[in-house]
């Protein structure tokens, strides 16, 4: 079998747009969605801003029984279940309803951790001798697939559901996770996506190695600064993007909207050699997973339009750059557009590939390429590698053809998948 | 108390006749349809209700409207109430 794979759906619960319609605008006008965090500042944080979608009782109330919502904290659930609901209805499918769940369609659906607040809840619960009171819900909520087991439930999936965990590529391979298993014929659909809960208790850990910026706790909105020779660290983030994949066959025959095609991408690990740690990539893996990417999708180097890169507004920006450089063996004015949506939302973690692919669509379907926003004073070292004409910082409203995406994580993972635009065939 | 009942009840289940109809032969999981790990949130309800607590074994026999009125009255007469 070697199906074509279509993206039919889409569904994002962002920090500058908690639904599909608001998050387009907001990316094509270079709307941010970070925010001073009186919590983070409360609890003496370096970092005192961050990205969290908003959602409302009302909304909430759309996508959960009350009975659910009766305590209900992990945030990573909520966002998780209503992007990927809204990608579901985007794709104009809808919920089983009967005793037979839909054998052909299934969910790849990541996170890093689950429910974390609900987590730090039930040990305070254990701690205090009170085991016997932590109610039904701790370990649906805790569990790292409570959010896949939530969608399974809510949509009656019957093929694959699980949820994937590769850090801050967990959201671009659970999308080449599925797409593989709809290639190789063993599911017509899958709901892929990946989420991220909020909070002080997922971000901590990354305000103690000082990756998180420090700098702009009063002036949020300039604070996460991809390839700018003043970035000083990200802004932690969080949410969830939500992507329906189906055969093209499946596709057609339904008469589905087609937003882009899954040309094919390579997900690898650096090892932790050479320049590889624990929280720096091999520039060499990194290498080799986009040009692994271009083989498997059957494309040369020459044909990327558009990079929707990783770049966190760290100082690793300029390795990143310097890794794209090489392996497209493209430079200058010869280098594709590039962007990353960290400057508007920051790093959403877990959901971050997720995010960034439904961003990534949505420009190759709508015909534009976002701006990048607090990149204006670019770093001097990316500047040596690509002209600035190729680094928007206004929305280009122009079509293109082919888009790489690409993540890499803690751990040294690396993911990179290729986007084409889909025109009748 | 059954009216107690009722209202701790009502959120767990969406078999509304017989939550209407709710009598001391109401049973939880045959009738209410109530699934077994809500069965717990139950008896967490009815604690913190009657301000009691109930026992394991206690609590596994709690299946029922009039099984439920039973532990909640011997629990309050052992607390002295």
């Amino acid at each position: 079998m070697n199906n074509r794979v279509v993206i039919t759906g889409l569904g994002v619960v962002s920090p500058n747009g908690a639904d599909l319609e608001t998050f387009r605008n907001a990316i094509r006008n270079g709307v941010s969605g970070i925010k001073h965090d009186p919590e983070l500042e409360k609890l003496q944080f370096s970092c005192q801003i961050s990205g969290k979608p908003e959602i409302d009782a009302e909304r909430l109330a759309q996508y959960f029984s009350p009975l659910e919502l009766r305590g209900l904290e992990s945030t990573g659930i909520i966002y998780g279940v209503i992007a990927a609901m809204d990608a579901w209805k985007d794709a104009g499918l809808l919920p089983i309803n009967g005793d037979e769940p839909d054998w052909d369609s299934g969910s790849v659906f990541g996170t890093g951790t689950s429910g974390i607040d609900k987590f730090r809840e039930a040990i305070y619960k254990v701690d205090a001798l009170q085991v016997r009171k932590l109610g039904s819900t701790v370990v649906a909520q805790t569990m790292n697939s409570g959010v896949s087991a939530y969608l399974s439930g809510k949509l009656g999936l019957g093929n694959q559901v699980c949820t994937n965990s590769s850090a801050c590529a967990t959201g671009t391979e659970s999308i080449l996770m599925a797409f593989e298993r709809i290639k190789t014929g063993r599911a017509t659909r899958m709901l892929a996506g990946s989420t991220s809960d909020s909070g002080p208790y997922i971000w901590g850990g990354f305000d103690a190695i000082k990756v998180c910026t420090y700098k702009h706790n009063e002036d949020p909105e300039a604070g996460c600064r991809p390839m700018s020779q003043s970035a000083s660290g990200f802004a932690p983030g969080s949410g969830a993007g939500a992507l329906v994949l189906e055969t093209l066959a499946s596709a057609l025959e339904r008469g589905a909207h087609i937003y882009a095609e899954i040309l094919g991408g390579h997900v690898n690990s650096g090892g932790q050699r050479g320049t590889g740690t624990m929280t720096a990539p091999n520039r060499t893996g990194v290498q080799r997973c986009i040009t692994m990417a271009l083989k498997e999708a059957g494309i040369e180097k020459q044909e990327v339009d558009v990079i929707n890169a990783h770049l966190t507004a760290t100082s690793k920006d300029v390795m990143e750059i310097e890794n794209w450089v090489t392996a497209l063996e493209r430079r200058g004015t010869d280098f594709p557009y590039i962007n990353s949506i960290k400057g508007m939302i920051g790093h959403c973690i877990s959901a971050a590939g997720s995010i960034e692919s439904v961003a990534s669509v949505l420009q190759l379907a709508g015909d534009f390429i976002f701006p990048n926003i607090n990149s204006e004073d670019l770093h001097p070292d990316i500047e040596k590698m690509v002209a600035r004409e190729r680094i928007p910082t206004i929305c280009l409203n122009q079509q293109f053809n082919i888009l790489a995406k690409a993540s890499f994580g803690f751990g040294d993972v690396n993911a990179c998948i290729i986007f084409k635009r889909y025109e009748n065939g | 108390m059954i009216v107690e009942l009722k209202g701790i009840l009502t959120p767990y289940t969406e078999q509304a006749e017989a939550l209407e109809n709710l009598s001391e032969e109401t049973d939880f999981i045959k009738d209410l349809q109530i699934n077994s790990a809500n069965l717990v949130d139950v008896v967490l309800d009815v604690e913190e209700k009657f301000g009691i607590e109930i026992d394991n074994d206690s609590m596994a026999k709690m299946l029922t409207v009039k099984a439920a009125i039973e532990i909640v009255e011997t629990k309050l007469a052992e607390s002295g109430r």
